[in-house]
């Protein structure tokens, strides 16, 4: 069971992932196709979201943390594994049982240009999911519906016949989230929400995904590859490569005390707006490029460009646990680590 | 001096109308110097850079006023000829996406070698062996192998490897960087600053590096320009800035991005929005989202005024800024 983080308490989880596999199939042939192998975007997945907190996932491009997304909203169809929301099975439902559970796990976006369709009203976007579940606002309510959400998320209500072009990029941002937060809806997965956006812009949009949190007691499942960003916003970190999750724990139990060698190379490797420290923080720099999903290594997958890798890697898939060394020690080592020789290490300099 | 930009305007048409993108931008650059340009979207970063270089679309860009000098000499004002040959051999330009500058239809080691081709007269034999020779020296594996492959067929990282060695083919003295790491993921941006600032010491080269990201321009800069609708704010060597910025923008931006190394409460967050180049506000550019902004700031363009001898800032109320 992976720690439960300060918001979560011993409440039951509003979101649970078990064992979530996707595997996408590469085919040779035309007419019989023939299945030649998979692209292993994720490979045997478990976490855990309570209500109210966030859990962000951070990894590198291919890592298959966008493909998590996917299968949390019903986009793609997990090819084992099960994601249960509120006890229940998601990912086997279908007709009406499906769109009443997919009111309440929404999404918001990378790309607030291609995300908003450039021929609709604002009020058209933000109140076209209310076209499908009608429940939620009486027709004769929509447009005050609509204009309650443009002022929650910090728009000018008068701007509901505007386009998306008549727009800035943060304003757009805007616009998807207050899309978003039409149904009333419990979850929301943020898939690089704000990396489209200018710095100044971002804290702002950041602000007021924190301000809405609160005030909606939302849960976030909070993708990207800022690392910065995603200590800030979440409760919870867990770190992806090649499909498989290498480290999960608390905010600061992955930033203060990672003992994953991959998420200490990624944390070094940020670049920290602090000129002083450049010479005295240690830099771990990776050889060579993350292999390729359809044919990953044998054992442990971070094996190939891991300075600590010894045979055992190669034969034994590690298990994400707390490490044997760490589990009595009490400390911020002891969270879920998939490495053989888990080892602490502060590289962000927070001590 | 390597290279110094002397009150650089230029302009475009567009259907909004003038739109002001540079506007009196100065900045110099030393050999073996390595300075930043901070800024964000439209702010005029790029655009200055592409003037340097002579690739600024034009029309409907236009260099109104200013000099450019490259060791005394104004580019500007010299024949296209010799303008062409400085271009690559003397300065050569880095862009952000890889793959979009590279030509998809070409092998990498025929693009590499076409820099010896054309400029110095190599036969095919003699540039594919310093096209094998830079990739080697920007550490792509197997070079030998690979010379004959596509842009494609390469990942990210070894794609921008490969601009930098084209770049670097001809040894130039002078190399500008536009976001050459923001496509790439971290572990990849370190391994390509690492190269790059590695291979800028050996040759003692100008660097002009173009960024949004105040953590690589805090990791790689000497100085910093940071600019804001086609102005330069703030002038300063780095860690003079990140200690004490001397321009409420500097100030804002470094108050609104996050802490890898601690857990902050909410971010500052810079009021508003960059402005429409082709309508600055008057006055400081900066003022309708100025937290500390007066009535003069409204009417007043401020001057860069000089916070000591090798800084400079364009606020009115500099000594506000730097003070608390």
């Amino acid at each position: 069971m992976a720690d439960l983080g300060k918001s979560a308490g011993d409440r039951e989880p509003i979101l649970e992932v078990r064992n979530l596999v996707k595997h996408f199939p590469l085919t040779q042939g035309i007419l019989f196709k023939k299945q030649i192998g998979a692209v292993k975007a994720v490979d045997d997945i478990s976490f855990s979201l309570y209500r109210g907190e966030t859990l962000g996932i951070v990894g590198e491009s291919g890592c298959g943390k966008s493909t998590v997304a996917k299968l949390l909203m019903n986009l793609e169809t997990p090819t084992s594994g099960e994601i249960f929301y509120k006890g229940e099975d998601i990912s086997k439902l279908s007709g009406r049982a499906l769109k009443a559970v997919r009111r309440n796990i929404q999404m918001v976006f990378q790309d607030p240009y291609t995300s908003l369709n450039p021929r609709m009203t604002v009020g058209d976007i933000i109140g076209e999911p209310f076209e499908i579940h009608p429940d939620v606002a009486p027709k004769g309510d929509r447009r005050r519906k609509v204009q309650e959400l443009l002022e929650v998320v910090g728009l000018n209500p008068e701007y509901i016949n505007r386009y998306a072009h008549q727009f800035s990029g943060g304003q757009r941002q805007r616009i998807g989230i207050a899309r978003g937060l039409a149904l009333n809806p419990e979850i929301i997965v943020c898939d690089e929400p704000v990396s489209a956006l200018d710095v100044s812009v971002q804290a702002q949009v950041i602000n007021l995904m924190d301000k809405l949190q609160k005030e909606f007691e939302l849960s976030y499942l909070f993708i990207a590859h800022d690392l910065s960003i995603v200590r800030h916003i979440s409760d919870r970190v867990g770190v992806m490569y090649l499909g498989k999750m290498a480290e999960i724990g608390s905010d600061t139990e992955i930033y203060d005390h990672p003992t994953h060698p991959y998420t200490q190379a990624l944390l070094s490797a940020v670049p920290q707006a602090d000129p002083e420290g450049r010479e005295s923080r240690e830099r771990i720099i990776l050889t060579g490029d993350v292999p390729s999903p359809a044919n990953p290594p044998s054992g442990c997958r971070f094996r190939t460009r891991c300075w600590k890798a010894q045979d055992r890697c190669a034969e034994e898939v590690p298990l994400l646990a707390v490490p044997e060394r760490f589990r009595d020690s009490g400390g911020g080592a002891a969270h879920d680590s998939a490495c053989h020789f888990a080892e602490e290490k502060d590289v962000v300099g927070a001590s | 001096m390597l290279l110094e930009v002397q009150d650089l305007h230029v302009e475009f048409t567009s259907r909004d109308g003038l739109v002001n993108a540079v506007n009196g931008v100065s900045y110099a650059v030393d050999a073996g110097q390595t300075l930043a340009v901070l800024g964000e979207s439209g702010s005029g970063k790029s655009v200055t850079a592409q003037a340097i270089m002579g690739i600024l679309d034009s029309p409907p860009g236009r260099i109104s006023k200013g000099k450019i000098l490259f060791r005394g000499e104004d580019l500007l004002t010299m024949g296209r000829e010799a303008r062409r040959r400085i271009r690559g051999e003397k300065m050569a330009m880095i862009f952000q996406d890889a793959l979009s500058s590279l030509n998809p239809v070409l092998p990498v080691g025929y693009q590499l070698g076409e820099m010896f081709r054309v400029h110095r007269g190599a036969s095919r034999k003699e540039s594919k062996a310093a096209a094998i020779e830079l990739m080697e020296r920007v550490r792509i594996p197997a070079a030998r192998e690979r010379v004959g492959d596509y842009p494609h067929q390469f990942s990210g990282g070894m794609r921008q490897r490969i601009m930098i060695a084209m770049a670097l083919a001809l040894e130039p003295d002078l190399i500008i960087a536009d976001e050459p790491t923001t496509a790439l993921d971290v572990t990849v941006q370190a391994q390509v600053m690492d190269l790059l600032s590695e291979l800028q010491q050996e040759y003692r080269m100008g660097l002009i590096l173009i960024t949004h990201d105040l953590g690589v321009v805090a990791d790689a800069a000497d100085v910093i320009a940071v600019m804001y609708a086609g102005k330069i704010v703030e002038h300063a060597p780095v860690d003079a800035l990140y200690k004490r910025p001397a321009h409420p923008y500097t100030k804002g931006l470094l108050e609104s991005i996050p802490r890898l190394d601690r857990k902050g409460q909410d971010l500052y967050a810079i009021k508003g929005l960059p402005p429409n180049l082709a309508r600055i506000p008057p006055g400081c550019s900066f003022h309708p989202r100025c937290p500390i902004a007066r009535d003069r700031c409204a009417v007043d363009v401020p001057p860069l005024y000089e916070v000591a001898p090798d800084r400079s800032s364009a606020c009115h109320y500099w000594k506000e800024t730097i003070g608390d």
